[in-house]
């Protein structure tokens, strides 16, 4: 009622899928989300890039209900989390970071169990079926025990079995890990033909090369707060220099500061390995090839360049 | 859709009371779709345990022994491991079963991301333990019968009694679940309390033989409720104390799934 009823903005926009605004966690006195904010809209593939202990995972929980936050709001398909989590989850479908399948059951068991957490019958499930296990690739396998399928398998069936419910949106915590160049490959197919049906996508991963693909927009988040937000092509345009040599072998640090340092804009040491960030590259590349002992890499500005640039080189620990 | 998203929602808490709905079922479900497929290996475990005891009990150790209330030893020891059977599996199903479903195979998070809330897996495990155990409670009676030990109308009521005495049990090892990091508290907890309170509660003895002090605690004990219970309902009687036994067990019972409940969503909800 009254004044305070008419200053509140609108919480959702229509084509606003999931909006997160101020979202805080606390752990131990310790923030582990600290006033983040993001949305996203559909038909999109937004991923959370950050590096281990950034708030990612403590992120997702809370937008899916399941840790209570310290501050903020969120909006689920419209619905207000975490009040309205459960009635928000029948439209979400969730690829967990660790396989969780019924290792008791079959690939169609799973699918079908899993369905009736829906409150999807069994005859709905069974018209269901064929495209789920056509859309995993695996309908040679629909009576095979988990432990028959490769790790690739696994990751396909889990996210047919996200797929159960027709979700709106659909979160993927590090969907590739563990899995070899083939089926990662194939997951990263599987996901755009995801995307092409409109279905919404929140994606959470440690690979560069996976959120240049298959993300619209990305956030880099860092100690629970948001350092980028954009475009990847723009982030990278807004960040890093274009053309970057990695320059490595016996001396690249020697040679970086005598010789390299005046050449570029920036140098960054990692290991042995000595990042040359320039807009013109052509005058370290001829330096460089005055010197047979070195060997460098000469390639575009890419994601990886901007994620550590932002959230440092520094090893962390699993947290 | 604006206004109620300016008022922060209300606060959270872990002991809230267990919101119970009918979304438990395809929890049960998923764990009777296991136990079917698993069905003749277990059920030999089902058979031969309680047989194992009344043999060697019943017929070895109760021919030197005294008739115990009018009752044969083996009549007294057979009825009354029915309510020790139901306890065992009930508490075998939400210790060991439960606990390797919500840790080792990380199941109830995969449940969890659906629209079910930890109240519904918890429900569902709860009542699936007590289902496990009724038909442990068939398998025995159907023993008794065909063994001739006793054949009344009346001890059907064991099936329904079994149930709800079940119920306790699993509420209360659903408590030792929700703290456990490791198998070794479920042992542990078997070991100083399951089996300490097998031997209060008149399964192999009458509590007559209980000093006083030692009595008394017994006389409210859960399992004791349990064997006071379905022992005389087996033979073909009425409980004598029909009513304190069922509101004592009803009251262990609430209480012992209102605390598993809230340390299950403090747990799985931080």
């Amino acid at each position: 009622m009254g004044p305070m009823d008419t200053a509140v903005a609108p919480a959702v926009l229509v084509d606003e899928v999931l909006a997160v605004r101020e979202l805080r966690k606390v752990y131990g006195g310790a923030p582990v989300v600290d006033g983040l904010s993001f949305s996203i809209r559909r038909g999109e593939c937004y991923a959370l890039l950050g590096p281990n202990g950034a708030g990612k995972t403590t992120t997702l929980r809370c937008c899916l209900g399941l840790t209570q936050p310290d501050g903020g709001t969120i909006h689920l398909v419209g619905e207000p989390v975490p009040r309205e989590a459960r009635r928000a989850r029948i439209r979400v479908g969730v690829v967990p970071q660790i396989d969780n399948l019924d290792p008791d059951f079959t690939v169609t068991e799973n699918l079908v169990v899993y369905g009736r957490y829906y409150g999807l019958g069994d005859v709905e499930m069974r018209d269901r079926l064929p495209r789920l296990l056509e859309f995993a690739s695996l309908g040679h396998k629909k009576d095979a025990r988990i432990s028959e399928l490769s790790g690739g398998m696994k990751r396909r069936l889990t996210l047919a079995r996200s797929l159960v419910n027709d979700p709106d949106l659909i979160f993927m915590d590090e969907p590739t890990t563990g899995l070899d160049p083939q089926a990662r490959h194939l997951i990263w197919e599987r996901l755009k033909a995801l995307l092409a049906r409109g279905k919404t996508i929140l994606l959470t991963t440690h690979f560069m090369d996976e959120a240049e693909r298959l993300a619209h927009r990305l956030a880099v988040i860092d100690h629970g707060r948001m350092i980028a937000q954009g475009e990847p092509r723009e982030l990278i345009r807004a960040y890093i220099e274009p053309q970057v040599l990695e320059v490595y072998g016996d001396g690249a640090g020697d040679w970086a500061q005598r010789v390299g340092r005046s050449l570029v804009s920036r140098l960054e040491v990692t290991g042995e390995t000595v990042f040359c960030y320039a807009t013109d590259s052509s005058r370290a590349l001829q330096a460089l090839e005055l010197q047979p002992g070195l060997r460098y890499l000469h390639r575009p500005a890419n994601l990886e360049d901007l994620f550590l640039k932002l959230t440092g080189r520094e090893m962390r620990d699993e947290s | 859709m604006s206004a109620n998203t300016a008022s922060p929602s209300a606060p959270y808490s872990a002991w809230s009371l267990p919101r119970l709905s009918w979304r438990f079922v395809p929890v049960w479900r998923r764990n009777f779709l296991v136990w079917r497929k698993l069905f003749v290996e277990r059920l030999l475990t089902n058979v031969v345990e309680p047989l194992l005891t009344i043999a060697a009990f019943g017929y070895g150790l109760g021919s030197l022994l005294p008739e115990i209330d009018g009752v044969s030893y083996l009549q007294f020891l057979a009825s009354g491991s029915i309510a020790m059977s139901v306890m065992y599996s009930a508490k075998f199903e939400s210790l060991w079963g439960a606990f390797s479903r919500m840790q080792i195979q990380k199941t109830w998070d995969a449940i969890l991301h659906t629209p079910l809330a930890v109240d519904d897996v918890l429900l569902g495990e709860l009542v699936w333990a007590a289902s496990k155990a009724t038909f442990t409670a068939l398998c025995i009676l159907l023993m008794i019968w065909l063994l001739g030990i006793a054949r009344e109308p009346l001890s059907l009521l064991v099936l329904p009694a079994s149930f709800f005495i079940a119920l306790v049990f699993a509420a209360m090892a659903l408590i030792v679940n929700a703290v456990a990091r490791s198998y070794d508290l479920l042992s542990n907890y078997f070991t100083v309390v399951v089996m300490p309170l097998v031997f209060l509660s008149g399964v192999y003895f009458p509590l007559s033989q209980l000093p006083d002090w030692l009595r008394a605690v017994a006389e409210w004990l859960p399992m004791t409720a349990a064997v006071n219970l379905v022992r005389p309902l087996a033979l073909g009687r009425w409980p004598e104390h029909l009513l304190r036994d069922v509101v004592l067990l009803g009251i262990w019972g609430a209480a012992c799934f209102a605390i598993a409940l809230a340390l299950t969503r403090r747990r799985l909800l931080k």
